[in-house]
């Protein structure tokens, strides 16, 4: 066995081992070791990636002594590396962008245990990524869970613990479901590695047992990890959750979070039910109606929101609305265009937020519209970053926004017929709603003309670390934006993988 | 559908109050009872799992008397799954019992919309 192979299961232990070292240090220890580890991670999953793309072939590694069926194993292609790469990427820029702030808004006895929560959530990140075994999965989603409650609540307003709460019973309900399908595949299958699973699958199918349960089966995993992730009649926690956490948790959550479950959800698709057997049991028409109102919906609340934040937050309701429509094509070239708006809005959502909290700075912290008139004017680098962050979710050409749209329309155009219609209208309204909210801000954010007197002639110089991550993430946007042929390719060969 | 019941019901009863506790959590309005819905949630899948488990007339999966003849023992994978989930399960109710007790020291109430409502009625002030 190669030594790279190690490498997806040293990550997740770095990090877990990131936490536990962190725990007698103060803050700014505990911030140089999550640093540290975090950008070890994206390095070991950048070599994961390059060493999977030279041998041609994923792999599975056995942890523990006993081998599948009975142990535990996690599984490498190039989209768990991929993704791995680009989510460690992200929680590295969302951590340096947000740090001052990490500082003031914590009370600083408590900022290390921030750092050991960002470590948690890393590592629980990682392993839902590479596990190949569903109740590993649901462990490592709780742990998910828990790191992210931590997270939200750690700022400790009444909001932010409204919002923490709000987040912890939608995720349990969700957790639930989750559990009690795994439950019931394990009494119908009688294993718990993906691969085992789906060759028994594909027996009772073939058989025609077990029909039933299988699609009660389906039906709540489906449904358990879509309200995980906030799809859209499910959405209600997330504006108060991303308004009210720290300016690095929002960024990690939306960007990061509930992007996880909707990887976990494809690869149970793939690699335990088989895609032809979701595709018909029809489950992935629902996600598809539901994705398709989101889109709408999650517009429409963002355009009424009357803070920067919520207006973010909305807009994230409507980019998961875009993913689901994406899995809910039921076609391969759908699935490329849901993950790469996984990698797209990643980048974007957290580009988003943490140029918001520069122009929030720059307009004595309050975060209403009137308040931000002329706020691109005091913090200039904020307002560039915040206007790019606009036009790559609008979709304007080199950006990574633009490639998404490209894909979900030409997916939907290659796909079934009675799909294509509906999708390219709800593409264009979206696309058109999503102008009306991102360029009104960024209209406001460039009017100077009745700026509000008391901060007019503030100037804000951002720290270097939030030019760092600033710059960073847009250049990884217009990576994607220009890049796009090699990792949609990408994309397509390690979906292949999963089949 | 009748003999089949008759023979499973432990899982017929997991499923019932599987339903009881998710609907307590999703639609009660205080946080206690949320906690104890969700604790009867995941209890449910708990005896879900136990019950599937357990094969009638044989033992626990622990080596007695030098009888290494896996037909002599229970399946101990499900007993491995329930050990991992009350761990899950316990860390997890213990995070909303002290979100709970934050949340009633805050706005003295255990009551969501109560909440809710203090909530708003602080920030217009």
């Amino acid at each position: 066995m190669n030594f790279v192979q190690n490498f997806p299961c040293f990550s997740i232990v770095l990090c877990m081992v990131a936490g536990i070292i962190s725990t007698p240090l103060k803050g700014k220890g505990a911030k140089r070791v999550t640093l540290f580890i975090v950008s070890l991670v994206a390095l070991l999953s950048f070599v994961t990636l390059l060493y999977i793309l030279f041998t041609g072939t994923g792999f599975t590694y056995t942890m523990g002594r006993f081998p599948a069926p009975w142990g535990n194993e996690l599984r490498a292609g190039l989209l768990e590396s991929l993704l791995a790469t680009v989510f460690s990427l992200v929680v590295l820029c969302s951590l340096l962008g947000g740090m001052d702030l990490i500082f003031t808004d914590i009370a600083e006895d408590k900022v290390n245990l921030y750092f050991i929560l960002v470590d948690l959530l890393l590592s629980s990140l990682l392993a839902i990524l590479y596990t190949n075994d569903l109740f590993t999965a649901y462990v490592f989603v709780e742990i998910n869970t828990i790191s992210t409650c931590g997270l939200i609540m750690i700022r400790e307003s009444g909001r932010s613990l409204i919002a923490a709460t709000r987040y912890m019973i939608m995720s349990l309900i969700g957790s639930g479901l989750f559990l009690i399908s795994i439950a019931m595949l394990y009494g119908v299958t009688g294993n718990l590695l993906m691969e085992y699973i789906h060759v028994e699958i594909l027996e009772l199918a073939a058989s025609g047992q077990y029909q039933v349960p299988l699609l009660v089966i389906i039906s709540f995993c489906t449904v358990g990890l879509a309200i995980k992730s906030g799809l859209y009649p499910f959405h209600s926690w997330m504006p108060d959750a991303y308004g009210y956490a720290t300016i690095s948790s929002s960024a990690i959550l939306s960007s990061l979070v509930s992007k996880s479950y909707i990887f976990l959800l494809i690869k149970i698709f793939y690699c335990v039910i088989g895609f032809d057997l979701i595709v018909q049991s029809k489950i992935v028409n629902v996600l598809f109606v539901f994705g398709l109102v989101g889109m709408i919906m999650g517009s429409v609340s963002a355009i009424m929101a009357k803070e920067i934040y919520r207006m973010i937050a909305y807009s994230s309701v409507a980019q998961i609305g875009y993913i689901y429509m994406g899995i809910g094509l039921a076609t391969e070239a759908g699935m490329v265009a849901a993950v790469f708006h996984i990698l797209t809005h990643a980048v974007t959502k957290s580009l988003l937020f943490l140029s918001a909290k520069g122009l929030n700075e720059a307009s004595g912290r309050k975060r209403v519209y009137p308040a931000l008139q002329g706020a691109a004017f005091r913090n200039p680098l904020a307002g560039a970053a915040f206007l790019i962050g606009s036009l790559s979710m609008v979709g304007i050409p080199t950006l990574a926004g633009f490639i998404s749209k490209l894909l979900f329309a030409t997916a939907a155009i290659d796909g079934s017929q009675r799909k294509m219609l509906p999708t390219l209208i709800v593409l264009e309204v979206s696309t058109i709603l999503n102008t009306i909210y991102f360029l009104h801000t960024v209209v406001r954010i460039y009017t100077p003309v009745g700026a509000p007197e008391e901060y007019k002639d503030v100037r804000i110089h951002p720290t270097p670390g939030r030019i760092g991550a600033l710059v960073a993430l847009i250049l990884m946007n217009f990576g994607l934006g220009l890049f796009s042929q090699p990792i949609t390719d990408l994309i397509r060969a390690g979906i292949e993988m999963f089949a | 559908m009748g003999p089949n019941l008759a023979l499973n019901v432990e899982e017929v009863a997991a499923v019932i109050l599987f339903g009881i506790g998710f609907t307590t959590l999703l639609l009660h309005r205080n946080m206690i009872k949320k906690i104890i819905g969700l604790n009867i949630m995941d209890t449910s899948v708990y005896l879900f799992l136990a019950a599937m488990g357990y094969i009638e007339g044989r033992a626990a999966p622990i080596v007695e008397n030098g009888v290494t003849d896996a037909e002599y023992y229970i399946n101990p994978i499900p007993s491995g799954l329930v050990l991992t989930g009350i761990v899950v399960s316990v860390s997890v109710t213990a995070l909303m019992l002290a979100l709970t007790v934050r949340m009633y020291r805050r706005y003295h109430s255990l009551d969501l919309d109560e909440i809710l409502i203090r909530m708003q009625r602080e920030e217009l002030k």
